[in-house]
């Protein structure tokens, strides 16, 4: 085809086959046609369409009003609010921040709380980033953290000494929740390799233990710890409310770590065992060397899940009369300065679990697709 | 490595036999002594903690007795199922909790089914706009904890509810105040009775029909629209049958007293809160778990059924879903039971459930911490293994028969 004969201005016919490629009709690409198939392709996806959008048009503009454009953000109590604005009342939050991060921590002591959080931060990121720098000796610290921490907010050996029972706020959230993450993946490692052991005693144990923690809910094991351990330690010891609670959360968590771990060893094939008894390793050797690497791999999600599960159960010791960071909020709704400001208070501490829980998932995803090794 | 050579080592030079080390050394011998090691090991930790708590509770002046059942609980429950007044035992205190307990078990897991199903398929739905916002939403709900639903859900219906005076209404016999939810209460008249028996018949028809076109359609290949027919036979014989017995059910509408609503049944504002906290919070888990199924199956199934002339619909009914339970339905019974357990968080609202009455007020009143937590985390395995159990046989009816 050349240019000569497909220009043919003054009558518009073409020889047969000569015509050039017209753009498809409008409605066939660009943004109104997807518009026209993924939004009003048939009857359903249109009443769907609709109703979605409705709800959209009703609840945003109310929402960004009552959070943002009609909230109060400064004020001494809820009539200063109200004079002000019609929406939410920040200023409650305000001045209460301190007790939502510290609890009742002394004052003067409040740099350590701050220094533990930081050492925090520090040990976790050669846990998750295999790229720092100096990642043998960061392991070290991560492995020491828990101790250190502990040293540090308790006090003792040169501190001054805190009673955990001014530990509160979200302060006791992070306690608890790494506590109980530190300790129950090695133990959940531990009983779910015992529940696959070939000794009868040993499973039967480890299957009673894990249905059993599996069975009850969170809340009755922390009554037990309130009201019951005590009576299970020999007469005259007394041991501390926070300690007993961090034992049970620890072990209910791990009750739950077993099973997704257990999962990940059922999917390792069978050849794998079969290769490594052939190589004459033993028993300790084939786990840690061949078989918990892969089973670990695989069972990353359902770890990260339970640990988002146990963060977020962190919230239970309200039952108990601990004031962690839903706690302090709900005791702050009887101050009588402030009533009825329910709604602020449970919109901050959701939007609190909200950022840190979805972060945590979100890091999960990017270890899955780091770790894809097959294919 | 040096293991294996000092292994090797140690055989050949065998001369003095040391009895307890080749003991050691045997697979079998040594399993049978680490078993006989566990087991002391756990027995002596047993009678270690037994005899703490027997020396304890000496020490206090307490014994070990579920005798404390039947004395009067003396404290009155706001939400009861069945007879009880503060006269009754702490027994009879346990039932009403346990069916409080497994009431707001029974119609979270209904809801959440539902609502979780949902949300699964619209999250996989072509509609952009819906698919986001179902996104969203489910992100919101499960990355925020049960506990804070609870009580954001109970907040709102006492502190933002009107009061019953100016209470929401639905065609005036459907109230939402602060004091719950309050709906018309049926009285049934003479020969309702046979409304509920011709229900039965329908059920038992439903099913038989099922199983026949079933047959049917094996033997024969003929398709019937079994859904809607059994659906059609589901509402229509009962609703033949209460018509033609003229009518005999009355509706005792709630009005409007002094203060509050008189009549009705009322749904008091904690057992809402529990209801709808668990119902959102478990459905968001479960629209996941459905989405995953779904999405396992694989895309050479799809069009395997297209390219043997299935429609859409019986492409989802015979090929997907059959295949996508089977992968949701384990995670589905972790759902129930968690939502089963997580009911007990009631007690931080005072919805008298197991854990407030017989292990929150019993255990103040009598001061039998060990008794009554026995009873709590007993009742609560019985409840989780009838759930898992129930599931099991529904899976393996469902599983894949291989040859």
């Amino acid at each position: 085809m050349t240019s000569s004969e497909t220009q043919n201005p003054t009558n518009g016919s073409y020889p047969p086959g000569t015509h050039p490629d017209l753009p498809p009709p409008s409605t066939a690409y660009g943004p109104v046609h997807w518009i026209k198939v993924n939004l009003f392709g048939g009857v359903t996806n249109t009443v769907l369409t609709l109703l979605f959008a409705y709800m959209l048009w009703k609840i945003v503009p109310f929402l960004t009003e009552w959070m943002f454009l009609d909230a109060a953000f400064t004020g001494e109590s809820r009539r200063d609010c109200e004079a002000t604005a019609g929406g939410a009342c920040w200023a409650f939050i305000g001045s209460r921040l301190q007790l939502f991060i510290y609890g009742f921590y002394p004052e003067a002591q409040r740099w350590r709380v701050d220094l533990t959080f930081v050492m925090l931060i520090l040990a976790l990121v050669p846990v998750l980033y295999d790229a720092t720098p100096h990642r043998g000796k960061g392991l070290i610290f991560a492995c020491l953290y828990p101790f250190i921490g502990g040293w540090l907010l308790i006090g003792g050996l040169g501190l001054e000494s805190v009673s955990t029972d001014q530990f509160g706020g979200l302060m006791l959230n992070v306690i608890i929740g790494v506590t109980g993450i530190a300790f129950s993946l090695p133990i959940g490692i531990v009983l779910a390799l015992g529940r696959q052991s070939h000794l009868p005693i040993v499973r039967i144990l480890c299957v009673g233990f894990i249905e059993f923690i599996r069975g009850v809910p969170l809340i009755t094991l922390l009554f037990v710890a309130a009201v019951m351990l005590s009576y299970f330690v020999p007469p005259g010891t007394n041991f501390d409310l926070l300690v007993r609670v961090l034992i049970m959360v620890t072990l209910f968590a791990s009750g739950y770590m077993a099973e997704v771990i257990r999962g990940g060893l059922q999917a390792i094939p069978k050849g794998q065992y079969e290769a490594a008894d052939g190589m004459g390793l033993r028993y300790w050797q084939v786990m840690r060397l061949v078989i918990l690497p892969q089973a670990l791999k695989i069972s990353i999600p359902g770890i990260v899940n339970t640990f988002i599960g146990l963060y977020k159960d962190t919230t239970l010791v309200i039952v108990i009369g601990r004031l962690d960071i839903l706690g302090i909020g709900n005791s702050s709704l009887a101050d009588s300065k402030w009533q009825g400001l329910s709604t602020e208070v449970y919109v901050f501490v959701a939007l609190f679990f909200f950022i840190s829980c979805f972060s945590i998932s979100r890091y999960s995803l990017y270890l899955e697709k780091k770790l894809h090794t097959e294919l | 490595m040096s293991d294996n050579v000092s292994q090797g080592s140690d055989q050949q030079v065998s001369t003095q036999p040391n009895y307890l080390l080749s003991l050691w050394r045997n697979k079998e011998t040594r399993s049978v002594i680490l078993q006989i090691i566990t087991i002391a090991v756990f027995f002596a930790f047993l009678a270690y903690i037994i005899n703490n708590a027997i020396l304890n509770l000496a020490a206090l002046g307490k014994t070990f007795s579920f005798d404390f059942l039947d004395l009067p609980a003396s404290y009155d429950i706001n939400q009861r199922l069945i007879e009880y007044t503060s006269q009754s035992t702490h027994l009879r205190a346990f039932f009403v909790g346990l069916l409080n307990t497994l009431l707001v078990a029974f119609f979270g897991v209904i809801t959440a089914t539902i609502l979780g199903f949902l949300l699964g398929i619209i999250r996989l739905s072509n509609n952009w706009v819906a698919s986001r916002l179902v996104y969203v939403f489910i992100e919101l709900t499960r990355n925020i904890p049960v506990l804070l639903h609870i009580l954001l859900i109970h907040g709102i219906i006492v502190h933002i509810l009107p009061s019953p005076k100016q209470a929401h209404t639905l065609a005036d016999s459907i109230f939402l105040s602060n004091r719950g939810l309050t709906i018309p209460d049926p009285v049934a008249g003479d020969g309702f009775i046979f409304t509920v028996i011709a229900f039965f018949i329908a059920i038992a028809g439903a099913v038989y029909f099922r199983s026949w076109a079933k047959k049917k359609r094996e033997e024969e290949g003929k398709i019937y629209h079994v859904f809607y027919i059994s659906v059609g036979i589901l509402f229509g014989l009962p609703l033949l049958v209460f018509l033609l017995s003229g009518l005999p059910l009355t509706w005792h509408v709630p009005e409007m007293g002094r203060f509050n609503l008189k009549g009705g049944i009322t749904m008091i504002p904690e057992l809402l809160a529990l209801w709808l906290a668990l119902s959102l919070y478990t459905s968001a888990f479960i629209a996941e778990i459905v989405r995953a199924g779904i999405m396992a199956i694989n895309k050479g199934q799809w069009e395997a059924s297209e390219a043997v002339g299935l429609t859409r619909d019986r492409t989802l009914n015979l090929v997907i879903i059959p295949q996508a339970l089977r992968i949701i339905i384990p995670p589905l019974t972790s759902q129930y039971l968690n939502l089963t357990k997580n009911s007990s968080l009631a007690i931080a609202i005072g919805y008298m459930d197991i854990v407030a009455t017989i292990g929150g007020i019993t255990l103040m009143q009598t001061g039998k911490e060990m008794e009554t937590m026995i009873i709590v985390l007993f009742t609560y395995l019985c409840i989780s293994l009838l759930i898992s159990s129930a599931m099991n046989w529904y899976n393996k009816r469902l599983k894949l028969v291989e040859r």
